[in-house]
This record gives C-alpha cells, structure tokens and sequence, in this order.
C-alpha cells in the first residue's frame, strides 16, 4: 500500500480501524477537537459519548474484559485527561487492555501552564503499563499501533497517548505496513515456559497428594477455559477461583470450589489450607486470598503459572515458577500429567463443604442481598453477565451467583473502585449485545457513577441494574462495627434518591423490591424489558459479609456467618 | 572488594545495571518506581551504551535485598528497559570520578601537589587560590583523599556516582528479562512479612 497524506486526527482514526477498533467512548473538548472533526468521515467508528470520562475508561475496561479486544477512550486535555485516572488505575491494577487517547494543549504552550494543560504523561505514569506524548503526526501511526501491542500483549493493561492540538491537524504520510513494525527491544513477552520450568511443574503436580488449583483472572485474559478444565479433569484436581478468575471454571462442575480469601468461602480458604500442591494460574496471589504469608497454606508446595516474572515470589516463595501465557504453558503441562484419581482428597473437600455452610442464607423474613443474588443466579440460570461496584454487594455477587458462561464476571478487584458498576456494563452490553447484562451495584457506587443511564439510554443498552440498597456503605459499617468498636461514622444515606423516581426521570424502567415473594417476578420483568432497567432492591440495612478473615490473617481467625 | 556498604538509612547499597531504550521520559518512569516506596536513590549514572539507541545507567540504592530485587523486576517490565541486573553480590569492577576543587595558596599547593601523586589522581586546573583534582576509584578511595584535604579547605566535590559491570563477561548476551522465573536468588533473601493494604 502507498503511503497516504492525511491529517494528525485522520491518521489516529485510520490506525483505529487497522487495529479492529469498532467503538470509541468519549467526551470531547477544544484540545481533542481537530481528532472529533474527522469522526463523521469514518463512520466505522462508533463514538459512543458518556457523560463524565471516567466513565468512558470504565466502560472500554468493561468492553476490553469482555470481549477480549482492547478498548478505547478518548478525553479532551486538562479536567477531561485527569477525570480519565481512576478509570486506567482500576484497569491497570486489573491487566485489562485500554487505550485512551487525550488531546494536549498545542506544542507551542505545551509547559506553560497554558490554558487546560496537565501534564498527562506524568500525572499517568504510575497508571499505565505506558504511554506517550506524541509530538510529530508522523509518529501518530507508529505510536498507535505499537500502543496497541503494549495494550494487549503480555500481562495487558492500560496505554495513554497523548496528542497535542496542532499535531492533529498537521498533515503526514500513513502507511499501515511501515508503522505497524514494532520494535521494541525491551518488550519480549514469554508465551511458551522454559522447558525446565514445565518440567518441574510437572513433577510437582504428578507427586501431589491433595493437589489444588488456584485459578485466576490470567486463565480468563488467556481464554484458556478448555485447558483449565483438561488439567483439572485429567489430574482430578479442585477448583478454586480468585475473586477475579471466578467465571475461569464452571460452577456446576463437581471439581468447583469456589473462592477463597477474606470474603471467600470458609471450605475454599480451608481447602487451600489442607492442601499440599498449589497450582496458581494467572492469580498473583493478592493479600486478600494469603493474609499472612507465614501462615498461608503452610504443607502446599506453590506452581505459579505467570506472564509477569514480577509477580514471582511477592508475596509467598514460587517452589516452582512457570512464566509464560496460561493457555500456552498449559498445553505444554497438560499431555504430560498423570491422569489419575485423588478420591480421598476430593472427598475431603466435600466434607470441607458440607461441614462449613458458607453459602447457607440465615433464616429471616427480610429481604438480604444475598436473596437477591441468588434469585438473580436461578432466574439467568448463571448464564449472565454480571458487572459489580465494590462492597458488600459485590461479595454476595461473587458468592452467590453460579456462573456457568465462562468470561461473565467483572468486577473492580484490585483498585476496588465503587463506580464502576454503571459504565462498565455499558462497555460490557456493547461489546456483547446479545447477552444479557446484569449489574449488580451498591447503593454508594451507583451514585457515583449513575450519569451514565443516559449514555445506556441514548445508545439503547439494555442494561439491567440491581441495585441492593441498604441505604448505607455496607462494607464500612462491617468495618467499624468489627474494627472501630461499632463507632458508626459516615456511613448512613439519609439523602439517597428514590431510584424507581430516579429510572423515571432517564425514561428507564424502574421497579422496586422489598419483599423475597418478589424477586423472582421482577426480575423476568427486567429480562423481558427491551431496554434499560433499574431494579431497586431495598434489603436488611445492616448485614455483614461472612464469612471473613481480618486482613493479615489466616484460616485460623476465619469467621464464619454467626448465622 | 567489599561493593555493599552500608548507606545513610542503615540498609545495604545495592548496585543496579540496566540497559534501556533512548527515549524520553525512561528516567522518570525508573526513578518512579524508587519514589513510590520511599527509597533513596544514592546515585545514579547514565550514558550512551555500545548499542546505539541504548543507553546504561548504573544506580545504587538502599533498601532491603528482597524489596529492591522486586523493583528491579518491575524495572524490567517497563517496555523500554532492555535488561536489569542486581549486580551487588555479583564479581563486579566498579568506579567512580571525582572532582575535588581545593584551597591552594603557595605555601601549601607542593604539600596538596604530593598527595595528589600518592593517590595517582590528575590536578585538571590550578588558579590563584584553589586547584581541581580529577579522581577515579573505589568509594572509600575517593573518600579517604576528601578527608586527608579537608585541612586545606575543600572548596566543591563533584561525584559521578558509581558505574559498574561483571568482571568477565560483560552483561551482553544476556536474554532480555534476567528475571524470567530465575530468580532463585530472591526466595533466599526473602522474609515474608504480612502485606495487607488493612483497606476497605
Ligand atoms: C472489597 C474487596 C474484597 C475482596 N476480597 C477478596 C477475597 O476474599 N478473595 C479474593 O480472591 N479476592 C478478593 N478481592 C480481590 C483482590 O483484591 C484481587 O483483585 C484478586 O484476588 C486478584 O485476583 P487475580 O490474582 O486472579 O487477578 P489479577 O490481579 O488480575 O492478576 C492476574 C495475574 O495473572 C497474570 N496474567 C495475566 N494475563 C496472563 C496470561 N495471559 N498468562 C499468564 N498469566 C497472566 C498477571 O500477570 C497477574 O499476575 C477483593 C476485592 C475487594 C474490592
Ligand atoms: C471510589 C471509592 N471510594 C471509597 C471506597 C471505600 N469503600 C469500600 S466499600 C465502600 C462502601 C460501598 O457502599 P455501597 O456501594 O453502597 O456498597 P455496599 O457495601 O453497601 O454493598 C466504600 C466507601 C472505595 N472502595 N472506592
Ligand atoms: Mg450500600
């Protein structure tokens, strides 16, 4: 292909398309708008506008975990460029591919101070796995598509590019098939492991006696559902799940656990406990699944199956690293374990699971988001798409809902940013739109970020939002209560909104639950409803998420439901 | 020859190589990693490598062996740091220049002139009343020269800071990621300590 003369913002929108970009969330601004001025002459490129930017990061995170594809935001220089941080941070604590695009002021005032000017690059440094400040619109295309790469290549996450006024407008020479090239002599990623590595593995797993998986969120960026499910079944090894890697495994599977960790199942902590092989793929074991690292399943021998050798040996000593892509190393693994039985220990699992009830849902008249989420598990037949905010609501999601669609769950995990429930559904619909999508926000997050049912509204996402409404944050009265001596202090919503009124007012279906009698009929109404929906679930004001295990401890503090 | 002393916040100096790409903000995004926890980078060197668009920094820096080890993972995996090695329990040569600009009146420039050819060291510049030294070598060298001028009146130290490489074999060759799950090294330095967030 010949090189083509076009436009800075012409350059950025041909890129796009090079890179299979179908849909852009933005808000624009006078720094970006040389880019937005060429938009109509691509109309393969849906700009989907939000209301406030961090909810466009949001929902490309939501369209990046959900369809594997990496997303894209664009924001105006200044407010609109900082109001974009909290949405890469939540992306980048959670390896999920974004690349944002932000206008700069021109070079000339780039440094001055100059009207609507933030250093974007520095204040981003921290947030993103990169980015860059691109001066010449001959290095947009290059820039792009090497942005792109970094984005979704190796452990993902979010790049910025940022692109000052006058470069948008000023004329260069694209030409795909030189500026795809991308050489980067510090960036080689490891897909298949060393050899050696895989070898021990191997071994590990083949001598184990009370082997257990620990699958994580890099089993879902990998895709690698099929081989995850091989290993477990060959080798007949128990399932747990990280809070992020739940949907990596179905939940109707004999061999499924569940999670583990500080709000995870008693019998899925103990599990790992009792166990004397870890398998951990793609889960970096994050303080909320170890605790105490002394103490943390102290027979296991630990695989640790990871892309990122930064992740080896932080927490807890990797008897055996693998560093490579899940999918990849688990091909190499997988023809080479034993197949075999371990029926004593997956005996003993079941008996962890009968003898410690965390599922069980105390007996009571009133409405407990726990009801909800299980009636909303029954009614989808686990096969939704559930987007969370952070919180109590987002433990009960977690435990409640039996997923059986792989890649279904998405939640803020690592940032934990209340927030994200409402945008990153959008992204989710959008990049799935014949699924149905559930969010199951908190009273607290919604709020946060619910200027965006207009963006469902104006672009017809059919979104369904649970709201479990307890008129409080829930999590931080679990805290005060069993931390600060039940010093209760702003964590009460005197002021919420009426949310059935709230829904009115966006033209949004709204309907209201207070009782358990009700779920299960509003729920097949909102499933039935052809558009967006927000279900007001009131339920039990204070209600504490068990069972729990304080931060920096170990199985041996766990409290279980004082039912 | 001992390369660890012990640095003003009472942890070991740890001496780090890398070799990264040449582009603008690599420095910031390296010394960030440092900043965030809190560590003192005590010094820093960096210039044009054998390769061109390649740079070597050299810096050391005080902090617990399996905390520094970890940065030095997460140096690596910026995309445009090429390779990274903690290089403090390494058979390493390394150096580092001084400028030392001292009083020097005519009763004492042949006495200063003396030391200077004990300690094998180049005076660069002679002025009415001061005179500059150029000194290359080990820390405690340099420092030892500082303290026996002193009594003369030291005027200005420059220091580059330390540069370093293997002895031997020189660094090249190595695969891009020193760190690629061959890190047996850092499980024995490492002390598991709880590392909750205590956040909500
Ligand atoms: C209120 C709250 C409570 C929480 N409580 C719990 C809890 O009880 N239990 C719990 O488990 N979590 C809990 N979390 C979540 C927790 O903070 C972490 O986000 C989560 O445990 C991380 O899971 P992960 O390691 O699977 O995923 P990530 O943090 O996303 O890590 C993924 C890992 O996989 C690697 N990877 C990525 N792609 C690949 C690939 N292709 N091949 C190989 N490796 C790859 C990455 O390098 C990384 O190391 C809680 C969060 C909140 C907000
Ligand atoms: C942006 C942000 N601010 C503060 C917090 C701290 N925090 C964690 S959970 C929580 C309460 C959330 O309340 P709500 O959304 O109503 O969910 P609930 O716990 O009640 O289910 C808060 C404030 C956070 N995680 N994110
Ligand atoms: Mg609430």
């Amino acid at each position: 292909m010949v090189a083509k003369k076009l436009t800075g913002g012409q350059i950025v929108c041909e890129a796009l398309l090079n890179e299979g970009v179908d849909v852009i969330f933005g808000l624009p601004g006078g720094a970006i708008l040389p880019f937005y001025g060429e938009l109509s002459k691509y109309p393969k490129l849906r700009h989907v506008l939000v209301r406030h930017e961090q909810g466009a990061a949001h929902a490309a995170d939501g369209y990046a975990r959900s369809t594997g594809k990496v997303g894209v935001a664009c924001a105006t220089s200044g407010p609109g460029a900082t109001n974009l941080i909290t949405g890469l941070a939540t992306a980048m604590m959670d390896s999920a591919p974004i690349v944002a695009i932000t206008g700069q002021v021109g070079r000339a005032a780039i440094g001055t101070d100059a009207f609507q000017e933030t250093d974007i690059t520095g204040a981003t440094l921290p947030v993103t796995k990169h980015n860059y400040l691109v001066m010449r619109a001959q290095d947009i295309g290059p820039t792009i598509h090497e942005a792109f790469h970094i984005a979704r290549t190796g452990r993902p996450g979010p790049v910025l590019i940022d692109i000052p006024k006058d470069v948008f407008q000023e004329v260069a020479e694209y030409d795909f098939a030189r500026d795809r090239i991308i050489n980067l002599p510090g960036y080689n990623v490891r897909t298949t492991a060393i050899e050696s590595q895989v070898e021990k593995a191997i071994e590990l797993i083949n001598e184990a006696e009370r082997p257990a998986i620990l699958a994580g969120h890099g089993v879902l960026i990998s895709q690698a559902f099929d081989e995850l499910r091989e290993l477990a079944e060959k080798a007949e090894i128990p399932v747990v799940t990280t809070l992020l890697g739940i949907s990596s495994f179905p939940e109707d599977h004999p061999l499924f656990v569940g999670f583990p960790g500080m709000h995870g199942l008693a019998y899925a902590s103990l599990t790992l406990d009792e166990s004397d092989l870890i398998v951990a793929i793609g889960s970096r074991f994050d303080d909320r699944i170890v605790g105490d690292p002394r103490r943390f399943a102290p027979n296991a021998k630990k695989i640790q199956i990871d892309i990122d050798p930064a992740e080896i040996n932080k927490t807890l000593v990797a008897d055996a690293p693998v560093i490579g892509d899940v999918k990849a190393v688990l091909r190499q693994i997988n023809p080479k374990v034993k197949s075999t039985k371990h029926t004593a220990w997956v005996q003993r699992v079941e008996h962890l699971k009968a003898e410690h009830p965390s599922l069980k849902i105390r007996e009571t008249d009133e409405l407990l988001g726990q009801h909800v989420v299980r009636a909303l598990s029954d009614v989808t037949k686990g096969d939704a798409i559930i987007c969370t905010g952070v919180g109590q609501h987002q433990m009960w999601a977690a435990q409640h809902y039996k997923f059986t669609h792989a890649n279904s769950w998405f939640s803020s995990g690592g940032l934990g940013t209340m927030g994200y429930e409402v945008p990153s559904a959008l992204g989710a619909q959008i990049g799935n739109p014949d699924r149905l999508v559930w969010s199951i926000c908190g009273d607290g997050g919604f709020q946060m970020t619910l200027m965006e049912l207009a963006t469902a509204v104006e672009n017809k996402l059919p979104v369904k939002y649970a709201i479990l409404n307890n008129n409080h944050l829930g999590m931080i009265t679990q805290w005060q209560g069993l931390f600060y001596d039940g010093d209760y202090q702003a964590e009460t919503y005197s002021g919420n909104p009426d949310f059935v009124k709230l829904a009115e007012a966006y033209g949004i279906k709204g309907i209201r639950v207070t009782r358990q009698d009700q779920l299960e009929a509003a729920i097949r109404e909102a499933n039935e409803h052809p558009g967006p929906v927000i279900v007001d679930f009131v339920i039990e004001k204070v209600d504490n998420v068990y069972p729990m295990i304080p931060a920096g401890q170990s199985v041996n503090e766990l409290i279980e439901d004082p039912l | 020859m001992s390369n660890s002393t012990n640095g003003a916040s009472g942890f070991m100096q740890r001496t780090i190589i890398a070799l990264v790409q040449d582009r603008p903000g690599v420095l910031a995004r390296i010394s960030g990693l440092f900043r965030r926890r809190g560590f003192n980078i005590a010094s820093l060197a960096v210039g044009r490598s054998e390769r061109p668009g390649l740079s070597r920094m050299t810096f050391v820096v005080e902090g617990p062996a399996h905390v520094v080890q970890h940065v030095a993972a997460q140096l690596d995996r910026l995309v445009e740091v090429v390779e990274v090695q903690d290089i403090t329990e390494k058979n390493i040569v390394w150096r580092e220049l001084a400028l030392i600009k001292v009083e020097a009146s005519p009763h004492t420039r042949s006495e200063i002139l003396e030391l200077a050819g004990i300690f094998r060291v180049n005076v660069v510049d002679i002025g009415a009343n001061s005179l500059t030294m150029e000194i290359t070598g080990g820390r405690s060298k340099i420092n030892s020269l500082i303290e026996l001028l002193r009594k003369f009146g030291v005027k200005e130290v420059i220091r580059t800071g330390r540069v370093a490489t293997l002895r031997g074999a020189l660094s090249e060759g190595q695969e891009d990621g020193a760190f690629d799950g061959l890190q047996d090294e850092v499980s024995h330095y490492y002390t598991p300590t709880a590392g909750d967030s205590g956040s909500v």
